[in-house]
């Protein structure tokens, strides 16, 4: 089968911090050149999982293997397939862009004759050019950003670890970022945490969500939508007397439930839950011509990524 | 599954450059020097002899104060701005960080102490130095700084906090000093057993001019201590 090897395998894996059960038990794997979002709320787990995937710190129980390599009998070859962008992407403040890129790189074991080639070749990747002299310390939190993912790739990793990389950036910084990942993600497998869905639907072929410790969705981005046991729901605004109107959209057939939601002089507005896959407007415009109430919105509201994020990391 | 002296290096250099990008290494080196000097100066021509007991003796108690210092950054910086866990995921063991952590500061501290050569020299002029005397304690100083290295390493890598590195490291370079002064108020069956154990002890052997196998024996199981103690909380940080 090819490229569709498996990159990363993680069987079974738990980790308890003393009392707290971060990870509980969990498994997937992830097949060569995709671009994977991790997803969840704060403290769902993610961070964790990331960090025991890149060896620093020791799962509870449970098996890795990454590139084909186990965490703890091929630590070191671990490693070295992966290129990794920490959470709180901790950088050397006092060192310059190049001489800490240069650090990297000879930690890396990048030729010497190389070095400087693929710094300006990663610096130009990261969009890193103009600010290539300066110290880490001076630069914006974007900039310190595209020096982290710069850390990450310089050595060409076949996979890459990217934990919240656009968190704290400006909507322009996010956009580039994002760009950066996609572009990577061509001929890297890029695995990428993140608590923002419109990351995963902008970047990601295929999210896990994930929720105190537990896998509670796996599949293609496009796909989730279909995991929600959902409804569909219709927003309808009518010029009508309240009670009356919840009464009568009730008995409509197909209508499950009906849900003021706002005011505006004498009209309401209502959102109706709707069996699934029926297309209702038309109806509901006939519904208001019948009864002579003026029809003022009416909205089909398809099931979005953020309610099945929503359903699915709801607490118990 | 060797140690890879490039990451050593590698490790070091970014040390060294650390120290001299910051004020700190300047400092030390300038305030160890100048009270080095005054130690020297202030009682040479007071007891009009050509001897360096004075000055010599006077340094182990200044490593007290300046190794602490040098060391103290050394991993808690890392483990509080959180860097320790990019070098704790690069292809990079942790022997490689500590050893390179440790020569850095050593190093620096080597330097230092070479500078001070100047004062024995200057002697040289003035009359007849027991060259014995020099030797042996320069080799002793060299040993008695890469302990208290070592030891600062480890207290370094305890904590995320400076200060709290510092003073640990300070004690413990303190009372394995303070051993060699308190041998007469403790009980005479533990007094050989105090007295080995004082860094001190060891040091006034060596800087008589005599080197005893036991003496560097004492030093390099200190550095190794501190050595192992160090891969320990490293590995008890990552595999807990």
């Amino acid at each position: 089968m090819f490229g569709c090897k498996i990159m990363i395998e993680v069987k079974d894996l738990s980790k308890k911090y003393d009392k707290l059960l971060a990870v509980d038990n969990i498994s997937f794997s992830i097949t060569k050149s995709e671009i994977v979002g991790f997803l969840g709320p704060n403290g769902a787990g993610k961070t964790t999982t990331l960090k025991i995937v890149t060896c620093y710190i020791p799962p509870t129980s449970g098996s890795i293997k990454v590139a084909g390599f186990d965490i703890f009998e091929n630590s070191l070859e671990v490693r070295k397939n992966i290129g990794y962008l920490p959470e709180s992407n901790s950088l050397y403040y006092e060192m310059g862009v190049v001489e800490y890129l240069e650090f990297i790189a000879n930690l890396r074991h990048i030729e010497k004759n190389k070095v400087k080639s693929r710094i300006k070749e990663v610096a130009e990747v990261c969009g890193l050019v103009d600010v290539i002299k300066k110290d880490i310390g001076e630069l914006s939190k974007g900039y310190k950003q595209r020096v982290g993912i710069a850390q990450a790739i310089i050595h060409d990793p076949p996979i890459l670890i990217l934990d919240e990389p656009t968190s704290g950036l400006d909507p322009n910084q996010i956009v580039q970022i994002r760009e950066l990942i996609k572009k990577l993600g061509r001929e890297k497998t890029v695995v990428l945490s993140t608590h923002i869905l419109s990351e995963v639907q902008a970047t990601c072929d295929r999210a896990i969500i994930i929720n105190k410790g537990k896998i509670v969705a796996d599949g293609k981005t496009d796909e989730l939508h279909g995991m929600i046991e959902g409804k569909d729901k219709v927003y309808i605004k009518l010029k009508g007397p309240e009670e009356k109107v919840v009464k009568l959209l009730k008995a409509v057939p197909n209508v499950e439930g009906v849900e003021v939601q706002d005011k505006e002089g004498p009209a309401r507005g209502y959102q109706l839950q709707i069996s699934k896959g029926v297309d209702m407007r038309e109806e509901l415009y006939n519904f208001s011509v019948t009864n002579k109430w003026p029809l003022l919105e009416l909205k089909r509201e398809v099931v979005s990524l953020e309610d099945v994020f929503r359903e699915l990391t709801a607490g118990e | 599954m060797g140690i890879s002296f490039d990451n050593i290096k590698t490790i070091l250099r970014r040390e060294l450059r650390g120290y001299f990008n910051s004020p700190i290494a300047y400092i030390v080196v300038v305030i160890f020097l100048i009270i080095n000097g005054w130690f020297f100066a202030s009682s040479i021509f007071l007891i009009n002899e050509v001897t360096l007991d004075n000055f010599l003796g006077n340094m182990p108690l200044l490593f007290i104060f300046f190794i602490p210092a040098m060391t103290m950054g050394l991993f808690s910086d890392e483990i509080k701005s959180g860097t320790i866990e990019i070098l704790a995921t690069m292809p990079l063991k942790d022997e490689e960080i500590i050893i390179g952590k440790f020569l850095s500061a050593f190093s620096l501290m080597a330097v230092a102490i070479s500078l001070t050569l100047i004062h024995p020299i200057t002697l040289m002029f003035l009359g007849k130095v027991d060259m014995g005397q020099v030797i042996g304690s320069y080799s002793g100083l060299y040993l008695l700084s890469a302990s208290f290295v070592s030891a600062g390493v480890f207290c370094s890598a305890l904590t995320k906090n400076q200060i709290v590195a510092f003073i640990i490291s300070f004690i413990i370079c303190f009372v394995s000093f303070m051993f060699g002064k308190i041998l007469s108020f403790v009980p005479a069956f533990i007094v050989s057993f105090i007295e080995y154990l004082s860094i001190d002890y060891h040091f006034g052997n060596i800087s008589k001019g005599i080197i005893d196998s036991r003496d560097l024996i004492y030093y390099f199981s200190v550095i190794l201590f501190f050595y192992y103690m160090t891969v320990s909380v490293l590995g008890s940080r990552r595999w807990k």
